[in-house]
């Protein structure tokens, strides 16, 4: 049997075009992602990161290089994929269940079982009785959770998250750590974490691809040897501050 | 409760403005021995008023109806250009300075065309009213349109929605607050474009109310049916107030949830 990736990008390069300005963003950048497996990207801010989530949803075509799924090529193909952007971008149109319920509505699920589906994952996603509330009604925490209730109602198995908890408080931000953790042992998707955090790349993740400044190019890749499930307590153990010794190292070059 | 009060009391200088002025007036015409066919006082007018009820009243539904079908028409064909120039940028090219151009010709120097080309009926008015309200509504849903998160489309990409889920739950609901300011000009615009189709030819509505009493110097009449004006607008401005206010609840939405 071949083993086949659920998302592999190969030799991806990417120019950003702005008038008659060039910038390289990405450089020949190659990672994969197993099934059921949270794989992080970390690099310093400016590193292409975002383009590699949207090049891997199809979203932007590279210059060179091509993504596969499933062990398709997809390449700029805009993909059926749990993609969570780095603003929650609820619509403030729509009241909590309303925008929880759009991935379902998208592929023509009749509303009353997509509302259904949405309160049945309300408690979950510890949103219970908020379900008509309108966005700017609730706390960061809360829209955060929300953004990823629709990212996990997306039907595909693969979950693209740009930054998710970026925009929190250090404290909303652990817990929401923990949650999504959580979360991911649940319903087993495989995970393309993006983040600038390295704490957070190592807390989540089974492998870490350290991408260099612009123009991003793979600098290290790491297995994350850590037990599951992950508790803050590993935080301070040995092994956790090698880790992080190496990935200072590793962003520092 | 307290809300109630403090919308009273910023109110407050402008009514009490204005009844000084009302004040002023009438005891100007009064004393200073002013015809009343060159300014009639207040109560004059407001005797013409209760005289003339009914018949204002009939004249001013005329008016109303040329207004609201107009404003209709130019909602309707403003909607179908808007998306059709944010769906092909060539179209937008090419029409948008276009419309441009269109405004400035004077809506006194198309109203008399109108009227040779389509009568003294109906039809006119509610096609210099729909003129009239066209661009301002054009132009804010084009403008409503560009201000569309791209992010937000790509993210309903990615959920694999169609064009028209994009276009009724991101589109649509994020051009609407500039469909509203649109649409608070047109509405204001709408009473005036109808009046003057009027004043150039009709069997009835308050343009041909207004030149009745003006061919006859019957000048607190004119007043009258400036007053009537003056109401219609002000209804029409705060009917696509409150519309706005029904249609986007969520714009009336607070921060409730603290912190967690």
């Amino acid at each position: 049997m071949i083993f086949i990736e659920k998302l592999s990008m190969e030799n991806v390069s990417s120019t950003y075009y702005s008038g008659t300005q060039r910038l390289a963003v990405l450089e020949d950048v190659s990672l994969h992602v197993g099934e059921g497996e949270f794989v992080s990207v970390l690099g310093p801010s400016g590193s292409g990161k975002t383009t590699i989530l949207k090049i891997a949803a199809g979203l932007l075509k590279p210059d060179r290089g091509r993504i596969l799924i499933n062990g398709k090529d997809i390449t700029g193909a805009p993909q059926l994929v749990g993609y969570m952007p780095q603003q929650d971008l609820l619509f403030p149109w729509k009241t909590l269940k309303q925008n929880a319920a759009l991935p379902l509505l998208a592929v023509k699920t009749g509303k009353r079982e997509a509302y259904r589906r949405v309160e049945e994952m309300l408690p979950v996603f510890g949103l219970e009785g908020f379900a008509d509330y309108y966005p700017v009604q609730l706390s960061g925490g809360m829209r955060q959770r929300a953004a990823l209730l629709r990212t996990m109602l997306v039907e595909s198995n693969l979950m693209l998250l740009d930054e998710p908890f970026a925009a929190l408080d250090a404290l909303t931000r652990e817990s929401m750590q923990d949650w999504l953790l959580d979360i991911w042992r649940r319903f087993r998707r495989s995970v393309l974490f993006v983040t600038h955090s390295i704490d957070e790349a190592i807390y989540l993740s089974d492998r870490i691809c350290v991408i260099s400044e612009r123009p991003g190019k793979n600098a290290l890749e790491q297995v994350i040897e850590l037990p599951r499930p992950r508790t803050k307590a590993m935080m301070v153990t040995k092994e956790f501050t090698l880790y992080k010794q190496l990935f200072i190292n590793a962003l520092a070059s | 409760m307290k809300k109630k009060w403090a919308s009273i009391k910023a109110n407050l200088p402008a009514a009490v403005l204005l009844a000084v002025l009302v004040l002023f007036w009438e005891l100007v015409s009064r004393t200073a021995g002013i015809a009343e066919y060159i300014l009639p006082a207040p109560s004059a007018i407001a005797v013409s008023l209760a005289d003339n009820y009914s018949l204002l009243l009939e004249h001013a539904g005329v008016t109303l109806s040329a207004v609201l079908s107009g404003l209709a028409l130019a909602v309707v064909v403003a909607l179908l250009l808007a998306t059709a120039m944010d769906r092909w940028a060539t179209l937008k090219q090419a029409v948008y300075p276009v419309l441009v151009i269109s405004q400035a010709i004077p809506i006194f120097a198309l109203a008399p065309l109108m009227l040779i080309w389509f009568g003294v009926g109906l039809l006119p008015k509610v096609l210099i009213v729909a003129l009239v309200c066209f661009f301002p509504l054009a132009v804010n849903l084009v403008e409503g349109f560009d201000q569309v998160d791209r992010e937000a489309v790509e993210l309903m990409q990615t959920m694999h929605a169609d064009r028209w889920m994009i276009m009724r739950s991101v589109q649509l609901p994020s051009a609407l607050p500039y469909f509203f300011s649109g649409l608070k000009i047109a509405a204001t615009y709408s009473v005036l474009g109808a009046i003057i189709g009027e004043w150039l030819g009709a069997r009835a509505g308050l343009g041909i109310y207004m030149l009745r009493a003006m061919n006859s110097f019957r000048t607190s009449d004119l007043f009258a049916s400036i007053i009537v004006v003056i109401i219609l607008s002000l209804a029409f401005f705060k009917l696509v107030e409150v519309s706005g206010w029904l249609v986007m609840p969520w714009r009336r939405k607070t921060h409730k949830i603290s912190e967690d």
